[in-house]
């Protein structure tokens, strides 16, 4: 392979300690962004695209990106089913903007066809702020990870548009609107704190691949 | 609490960043907007009539009715994107009115400016503009521009130009990379691009927006090749509704796209595809015909 664009390494800056492994799903998105993050905060990071590579993570984040094209390649490529058992099984996933849309039980605005694994209940709305013009970047409080608000990045994202008994919302916008959620060791936002330099809500995440590997 | 904050270079370069390792598809109809939509499209790009014919019927060549674009966008979910001439700022308007994801400041239609871009940083919605080297993407980025696609020849089926323009943009980048910083003011005045994007370029070893290859894209090796040469994503414009089976070879490059790296992959979705299509080879075309010249 000739030099290529992206080849920056996965793991710059990995403590010698091998942190615990995490994939990111690789099918479309911002994967490179979220693996970035990830190999900074110490973790052992991998791209999954096929179900060997996920059955070798104690985590997954599932990026931003079209919730449409991952839907059908994971379906494609034989995914789909491996991805809902291991959510199933408690594996911590983390989802952002595309990711949230995948983990949703119910999903509004899908196009025709279109599938979630599902995980979380709730129901989420695609598209739900309009075109890119209405694509907005904000602060949030959000006191499950401390005081200093969350800048948070909206990109034709979803918004959870109701919460069901076993979710729990974790940020608002000043309407209402909720676009956080945590259920277990599901976690999922509408915005990208992988593009914006915000590492707390992956910390979050890690602490619940170490709670459970521990436990 | 901060006012939401629409517009930002942050939030015109992340749509981009959300299109990584897709595929984008030139549609002339509504009905071929579902199609690419159904076959795993990141986005489309709404035009009255695809490169290919743009060559072949000659002519002004201009931004699409507003009817269409709406059409487009009624049908589908997915970004849609439409094209204005370079530096026509006022079709810009008209689009960004319009309400598309994306502006492709592009030069498959006839230019309105043979000096000036259009200046992007004055709209709310996002530009995407083509370039064949590094200067010429500094350039645009400077204007405005939140994604690059490197320009290839647009309506041949041959990828010989796209090829030539992302090699162009890496080496030009693993240059910089290796130059000590007297030696990146030099660079800088031979790129014609301003001094702090060529030191951005050199500490970062890449381009400071998303970089898409197009122009010839025909097939899902082309487009697993051009994401192995450093694309984040791949346009592709006749190759898909100028070829025999539109539907089966949307998907199979959408797949070769996601798995370049992979030739078991490549090869399994390019079977029985159908005829890819004809496609002209950019070296018979004359040089008042190369589309990729245009752009200053």
């Amino acid at each position: 392979m000739t030099t290529n664009l992206r080849s920056e390494s996965l793991d710059a800056g990995h403590p010698a300690e091998a942190g615990p492994r995490v994939g990111v799903l690789a099918l479309q998105g911002d994967f490179r962004e979220h693996a970035h993050v990830l190999a900074k905060l110490g973790a052992d990071v991998s791209l999954v695209r096929r179900p060997e590579e996920l059955a070798a993570v104690d985590g997954l984040v599932i990026p931003g990106g079209e919730s449409s094209v991952m839907d059908k390649l994971a379906r494609t490529f034989g995914l789909q089913e491996p991805l809902k058992r291991a959510i199933e099984g408690g594996l911590p996933v983390y989802g952002t903007c595309a990711g949230l849309i995948m983990l949703a039980d119910t999903v509004l605005d899908a196009i025709a066809g279109q599938q979630s694994l599902g995980g979380l209940d709730v129901v989420v709305r695609r598209n739900a702020f309009g075109s890119q013009n209405q694509s907005f970047e904000t602060d949030l409080a959000i006191p499950a990870l401390g005081d200093r608000p969350v800048h948070a990045v909206f990109i034709r994202g979803p918004v959870v548009e109701s919460v069901g008994a076993a979710a729990t919302p974790l940020a608002t916008l000043d309407d209402g609107r909720v676009v956080a959620v945590e259920q277990g060791n599901l976690l999922g936002t509408s915005f990208h704190p992988e593009i914006t330099g915000e590492h707390r809500f992956h910390e979050y995440f890690l602490g619940k691949v170490l709670a459970r590997l521990d436990g | 609490m901060t006012v939401p904050e629409t517009g930002s270079s942050r939030v015109k370069r992340g749509l981009a960043e959300m299109l990584k390792g897709g595929v984008i598809m030139d549609v002339v109809t509504p009905e071929q907007a579902r199609i690419a939509e159904d076959a795993g499209a990141v986005a489309v790009m709404a035009l009255e009539r695809v490169p290919a014919d743009i060559r072949s019927q000659g002519g002004v060549a201009r931004m699409s009715d507003p009817d269409l674009i709406d059409a487009i966008i009624a049908e589908v979910s997915i970004p849609v994107m439409a094209k204005a001439r370079i530096g026509h700022f006022v079709e810009a308007q008209v689009l960004q009115a319009l309400d598309v994801d994306y502006i492709d400041e592009s030069e498959v239609l006839s230019p309105a400016d043979y000096v000036n871009h259009i200046d992007k940083w004055a709209f709310n919605t996002p530009f995407v503009c083509g370039a064949t080297n590094l200067g010429e993407a500094l350039r645009r980025i400077n204007e405005g521009a939140a994604m690059i696609r490197s320009k290839g020849e647009a309506g041949t089926g041959d990828v010989s130009e796209a090829t030539k323009h992302i090699r162009k943009i890496s080496s030009e980048i693993n240059v910089l990379r290796s130059m000590t910083k007297d030696e990146l003011y030099v660079a800088a005045k031979e790129l014609q691009a301003p001094y702090e994007l060529v030191l951005e370029v050199a500490e970062t070893g890449k381009l400071p927006v998303v970089l898409f290859v197009a122009g010839g894209v025909a097939t899902p090796a082309d487009a697993a090749m051009m994401m192995q040469l450093g694309a984040d994503g791949v346009f592709v414009g006749s190759g898909i509704f100028k070829s025999g089976n539109p539907e089966a070879r949307a998907a199979a490059v959408v797949k070769a796209t996601t798995f370049y790296d992979d030739p078991s992959v490549v090869a399994a979705v390019s079977r029985g595809l159908g005829e890819a299509m004809v496609g002209i080879n950019v070296s018979d075309l004359a040089a008042p015909h190369r589309l990729a010249e245009r752009g200053w």
